[in-house]
């Protein structure tokens, strides 16, 4: 049955889906901008109240088990098509913060760890994070005006990737620079969930 | 000694309302479980229908979010952001109206189905075709 437009929000056809990325890396590498590249809103930033059960330290026993810590969370949307939604989360910069993202990451589809050569250390607990949750990611090196361009190869041995891991450099002012990287991630999930549907023949 | 520039203005003072307070004080709702920060709410009733304002246990906030998601979907995440709410706030308020049939949820693909080939591929076409 076909139905003439109207102004009137016609039901969409299929169930819109959203799908999320996330961005991290140290605090000031560029995670808010590169979002803000590529979002067709401002970036915006809302408050979460994000459990501390995946928090790895010793709780002393008795202490009430759950606890809930707010977080400020800046996030992006792309509309990719009538029917699917990319939103772009940036995780908050301060490491310690990282255990309280499990619920973000949950569901996520892949992740940009954002580097600058000058930091590097900066962005080991992200690395970490997501190879430890087996979240596809890739690795983006923000060349800041100044800081000596590194050959990716360089930055692949000083952090210990995986030969899979891609390391791309990018300039996360630029719109079309923040979209390759984009694109280079879910490449990667894709490529990622290929292998993990094949397993190798034993 | 309190200086000028100590004291809090406008939006720097907070809001006047506490948040909780539009939940009337609950921090969960019953099918809060459910709804994920990037779960995408749509507004059942057309533009121009007052189903939703003839609903006189709706707080301004309510109607703001069904307002909202009448042009489009919109993630929980957005809807927190927009109205300058805390997320915990959105999920009560939004499971307030998917119990009265406001709005419907579409949640997000469960993480165990997420490398769909399909999705990722049409994914890629989007990003490239930016």
């Amino acid at each position: 049955m076909a139905f003439a437009r109207s102004d009137r929000r016609t039901p969409p056809a299929a169930e819109p889906v959203a799908l999320k990325l996330l961005v991290a890396g140290g605090f000031g590498v560029g995670k808010t901008t590169l979002v803000g590249a590529v979002s067709e809103i401002r970036p915006l930033r809302t408050e979460e109240a994000l459990s501390e059960l995946g928090r790895p330290v010793d709780d002393t026993e008795g202490v009430e088990s759950k606890r809930t810590t707010t977080v400020a969370m800046d996030f992006g949307r792309i509309t990719l098509n009538e029917n699917l939604v990319l939103y772009l989360f940036g995780t908050p910069g301060q490491d310690r913060f990282w255990f309280l993202w499990d619920e973000l990451a949950q569901g996520a589809l892949g992740a940009v760890v954002l580097a600058d050569t000058r930091r590097l250390e900066d962005c080991f607990a992200a690395v970490d994070y997501f190879e430890r949750r087996g979240i596809p990611f890739t690795v983006a090196v923000n060349c800041f005006d100044g800081a000596r361009v590194h050959d990716p190869e360089n930055v692949r041995d000083a952090l210990d990737l995986d030969e899979g891991v891609p390391v791309v450099l990018c300039d996360a002012r630029d719109r079309d620079s923040a979209k390759t990287v984009l694109i280079a991630v879910v490449e990667h999930a894709a490529k990622v969930a290929e292998d993990r549907r094949q397993p190798a023949a034993t | 000694m309190t200086s000028e520039s100590d004291r809090w203005y406008d939006d720097a003072a907070g809001p006047v309302v506490r948040p909780y307070a539009m939940t009337r004080g609950r921090t969960s709702h019953a099918a809060d479980a459910k709804i994920d920060l990037i779960a995408l709410v749509v507004t059942r009733h057309e533009i121009g229908d007052d189903a939703a304002l003839d609903d006189h246990s709706l707080s301004p906030e309510h109607l703001d979010i069904v307002e909202r998601c009448q042009l489009q979907a919109l993630s929980v995440a957005e809807l927190a952001a927009d109205l300058d709410l805390p997320v915990g706030v959105v999920r009560v308020l939004v499971g307030d109206l998917l119990e009265g049939s406001h709005v419907q949820i579409h949640k997000p693909v469960p993480p165990a189905e997420l490398p769909d080939e399909s999705i990722l591929r049409e994914v890629i076409a989007g990003l490239r075709a930016l």
